[in-house]
């Protein structure tokens, strides 16, 4: 009896210290935006958070008993001088024992299954409310298109929902395709990963419970720059969300002053793979940018949105994401100028 | 290295040419030679694979690294996965079947000599095939050399469309190549267990690593079928217009993953399984008493083989197959925790009560045990699907992983060398580099793949090549680093303890452990044909009843 207090001590000793060990990573990154599974900020999240530490306890225990023999054993029965030349009694095995060692993992299989099931029917079968916002992930090499049928937005890389209130819940229900290899969608802290499997749709949600920018990255390897296939998501109040979503419905800003950006758009092969709503450019294969300046990054994350990083993005890709799919334009200086103006204005 | 110091024995004492020592090597159809090639073969490329292994740890060691680039960093670890599994793990392990498991049941030779020299040349073949992709993977098209997809070869990242040139070519044939000498070898083990076992050695009384080989063999036939069947498939695709796996012609990419994973899943225990047959002879003798639970061992692993063939979807929990299915391939995958963990519960009663002697081939036994609980433990938290669903495709999985491979099968692997060693050269191997090797590798394993779990849970997802600094993932990853080189260094400890034992070893006479199977009552080595006059055995111990005459096995079981 006094054997199993100290187990159940030490596996809260254990547990203690990966919490500890977790909490103290995650502190560590409090500056910046984390991605700590055990920071759930989410109703999915935060239902597979409490099965893991209920997992955890338990393999902790676990851990702790075995643990326990297979040390007692060694420091037992290590051979000293005194026993040299003798044999020990010869065991050869003992049906109790065995039963006793099969049966007692078998309640404890029933046991992890049944909450790992429950939970598994929790997170994926929740019924979809009528308040739910619809959005659709695309996922290319490499990088992620959001289309949100419903609002008639299409935009790229940042993804902007609205915080979600458990007692007026709106979470958000993406349908998730490929436009080309696997990738996985995957925000540590608003849910679990999800693959996007092309001519497989899948469906994931999640329900943010506060504002702020969360983090996270293409899981499923997708190729050469399947590193630099970062995701954001910005979780919105009400109100951000609406002037968020009013704005990005609104066509390209017509500029007259960076008309001369605007030709060498239409007229390079930029509107191969961009569209600019409004204009010519109605390309698919990569990112819509009639509101790329509405967004913090470019480059699916790789690099801020900023004069220099775009214009380098432009002339050498390779130096900010080499093996992106975004040929080098080699521009004349003149028209990079005028084309970097023109995106400028994209707001 | 090794190769000379295990494969070219007594040159100068038979004073033959070397061209006749090689041919000899080369046309051998001896399941003691034929081992050792496997097993020279498995150590050139675990070699090979440590060194991809060092570039994808340098190119990590810190954020935002430029020591190589991406396209590089991607073969290095689709090479690295690649070589590791089908070019160590399992010939090494072929290799000590191949070796010991006629000598065990008291056999001369495997059944089919020409099909086990045939199967180790395919084995080779595969591997050179592989390799050569860094030559021939450009074809025609400069698109890249060696294999990039991957060591699951994800559809449709293998369509011609997003793998144009050969790389993804020689991938598949090495792989369909060395699958057929896999299921080759497997028939042979088989047909040998069955058939050639020396009189007296009854099923109930085969040593467990005969039991456990053959229980491999049975999964390698039924597993690498879908392999094979699925790298044809994939040819078909690539040459022959097909769409099995061409997602832009209406193919499944998930199909690929299902027939890669009823492969994929059951392979771990195809390799882990001959591991637990190394702890079960090893255990023993250094704990000097028989096997706990001889029956429950044999019952344990036949009910792995069963259960690992039906839990290959916990690799897919993120695909999104729905909650029965999720369900469904939980318990199965926890279940399968049920047989493995009676095993190690047999392996604390065998030293239970016993006098372990703490020699080298024990001590990294004893770090199976550590090891190999916390990977099973790991195992349970993924198995269950939603904890998986973030731990899925994270450096938590890696670490997991490695845990089996390194941490478990390797170190059971480095415990055979040891204690076989002196019976395939005829000289024991030094126990002070010996003990240099299991600390330097013990401490360097748990720097690496300790620490290599906490930046799965932060989000650090795996195959990346580079990471933002912002993410607070850089001093655990030069942490893992640090350690990978501390296990280069054992590693090194180890490959020339093997060379400077081969002649300065201390001769090991037949049975320097005083140990209990068949192997050890012949000469080391043993002469060609194993065995004279072929034993007769009446107890699982034969050795035992011959230097316990007043009390021998026989009686109790």
């Amino acid at each position: 009896m006094r054997h199993k207090a100290k187990s159940i001590t030490l596996s809260a000793l254990h547990i203690f210290a990966f919490w500890f060990l977790s909490q103290a990573a995650a502190s560590a990154l409090a500056a910046n935006p984390s991605t700590n599974i055990f920071d759930p900020q989410s109703t999915p999240a935060r239902s597979i958070f409490d099965l893991s530490i209920f997992v955890l306890s338990i393999t902790a225990v676990i851990f702790v008993v075995v643990f326990t023999l297979i040390v007692y054993s060694i420091v037992k029965f290590g051979s000293n001088a005194a026993d040299a030349g003798r044999e020990p009694a010869q065991v050869y095995g003992s049906t109790q024992i065995e039963l006793a060692w099969t049966i007692i993992p078998i309640l404890i299989v029933v046991v992890l299954f049944l909450a790992t099931a429950r939970t598994i029917h929790a997170v994926q079968d929740a019924p979809e409310p009528a308040t739910a916002l619809d959005v659709v992930a695309i996922g290319h090499q490499f990088w992620w298109e959001f289309r949100y049928p419903k609002l008639g937005i299409v935009t790229a890389n940042e993804l902007h929902i609205p915080v979600s209130d458990p007692a007026h819940p709106t979470p958000t229900f993406l349908k998730l395709f490929s436009a080309d290899t696997d990738h996985s969608f995957w925000i540590p802290e608003l849910a679990g990963k999800t693959d996007l499997i092309p001519n497989h749709p899948n469906h994931m949600w999640m329900d943010p419970h506060r504002t702020g920018v969360f983090l996270g990255q293409c899981a499923q390897y997708c190729g050469t720059q399947h590193a630099l296939m970062l995701l954001r998501v910005s979780v919105d109040s009400p109100e951000d969300f609406a002037a968020w979503a009013r704005s990005q419905q609104q066509p390209a800003v017509q500029d007259e002053k960076v008309s001369a950006g605007k030709r060498v758009f239409e007229t390079t092969a930029c509107i191969n793979c961009h569209a600019i709503a409004g204009t010519v450019a109605d390309g698919r294969f990569g990112p819509d940018l009639t509101h790329l300046m509405s967004r913090q990054t470019i480059a699916s994350g790789a690099a801020q949105n900023t004069t220099e990083k775009l214009r380098l993005w432009i002339q050498n890709p390779d130096a900010i994401k080499p093996g992106s799919l975004m040929p080098a334009m080699k521009l004349s200086d003149a028209d990079l100028d005028a084309l970097v103006s023109y995106l400028e204005t994209l707001r | 290295m090794s190769s000379d110091a295990m494969a070219v024995p007594n040159v100068q004492v038979d004073g033959r040419p070397w061209v006749e020592t090689l041919h000899e090597w080369l046309t051998t159809v001896d399941h003691k030679r034929l081992g050792i090639l496997y097993i020279v073969y498995a150590l050139f490329f675990l070699v090979v694979g440590g060194i991809e292994a060092a570039v994808l740890r340098i190119q990590l060691m810190r954020p935002e690294n430029d020591f190589v680039s991406p396209q590089v960093f991607n073969r290095m670890f689709t090479m690295h996965g690649t070589t590791m599994i089908f070019f160590v793990a399992m010939p090494v392990l072929f290799g000590f079947a191949n070796y010991l498991v006629p000598l065990m049941i008291g056999a001369r030779d495997m059944a089919f000599p020409r099909l086990n020299a045939f199967s180790f040349w395919l084995t080779a073949l595969g591997g050179i095939l592989l390799y050569f992709s860094f030559l021939g993977g450009n074809g025609l098209y400069g698109a890249g050399t060696a294999p990039d997809v991957g060591w699951w070869a994800y559809a449709p990242l293998t369509a011609r469309a997003f793998s144009p040139g050969h790389s993804s070519d020689y991938w598949t044939i090495a792989l369909l190549v060395s699958g057929f000498g896999s299921i080759g070898t497997a028939i042979n083990i088989i047909a040998t267990i069955l058939c050639m076992r020396c009189p007296g050695m009854t099923l109930n009384r085969m040593p467990l690593l005969a039991w456990l080989n053959m229980t491999m063999s049975g999964m390698v036939l039924i597993a690498l079928t879908p392999l094979s069947a699925a790298q044809i498939m994939l040819l078909i695709d690539r040459y022959l217009g097909g769409h099995f796996f061409d997602t832009q012609a209406g193919g499944s990419a998930v199909m690929w993953m299902h027939f890669f994973w009823i492969f994929g899943h059951p392979e771990v225990y195809i390799l882990i399984i001959p591991c637990f047959a190394f702890m079960s002879e090893i255990v023993p003798v250094f704990s000097r008493k028989p096997i706990f639970g001889y029956p429950v061992m044999v019952g344990a692993t036949v009910c792995i083989a069963f259960v690992s063939m039906s839990v290959w979807a916990h690799h897919m929990f993120t695909v999104g197959m729905n909650s029965y299915v999720n369900s469904f391939f939980t318990i199965s995958s926890m279940v399968v925790g049920i047989p493995t963990g009676i095993k190690i519960f047999n392996w604390i009663g065998t030293m239970w009560g016993g006098r372990i002697q703490f020699k080298t081939p024990m001590l990294f036994c004893i770090g199976f045990l550590f090891q190999f609980l916390i990977a099973g433990l790991t195992g349970i938290m993924l198995a269950a699907a939603p904890f998986d669903w973030q731990l899925s495709l994270s450096y938590f999985v890696v670490a997991h992983f490695h845990y089996v491979i390194v941490g478990g099968i390797l170190f059971a692997l480095f415990g055979a060398f040891y204690y076989w060693y002196p019976k395939i050269t005829g000289r024991m191997m030094s126990e002070t580099l010996g003990k240099w090797h299991f600390w330097l590798f013990v401490i360097g394993f748990h720097m690496t793949f300790d620490v290599m779990h906490f930046p799965g849970l932060l989000g650090m997802p795996r195959r990346i090549y580079t990471y933002q600094p912002d993410r607070g993932w850089g001093t655990m990853n030069l942490i893992i680093t640090i350690g990978a080189f501390i296990q280069g260094i054992a590693i090194l400890v180890f490959v020339w303890n093997l060379i400077v034992s081969y002649w300065k070893g201390a001769r090991a006479g037949n049975d320097p452990w005083d140990a209990w199977t068949l192997e050890w009552s012949v000469s080391s080595p043993p002469p060609v044909y194993n065995f004279a006059s072929i034993p007769v055995v009446e107890s699982r111990r034969p050795l035992w009843d011959l230097k316990h005459p007043e009390d021998p096995d026989s009686l109790y079981e």
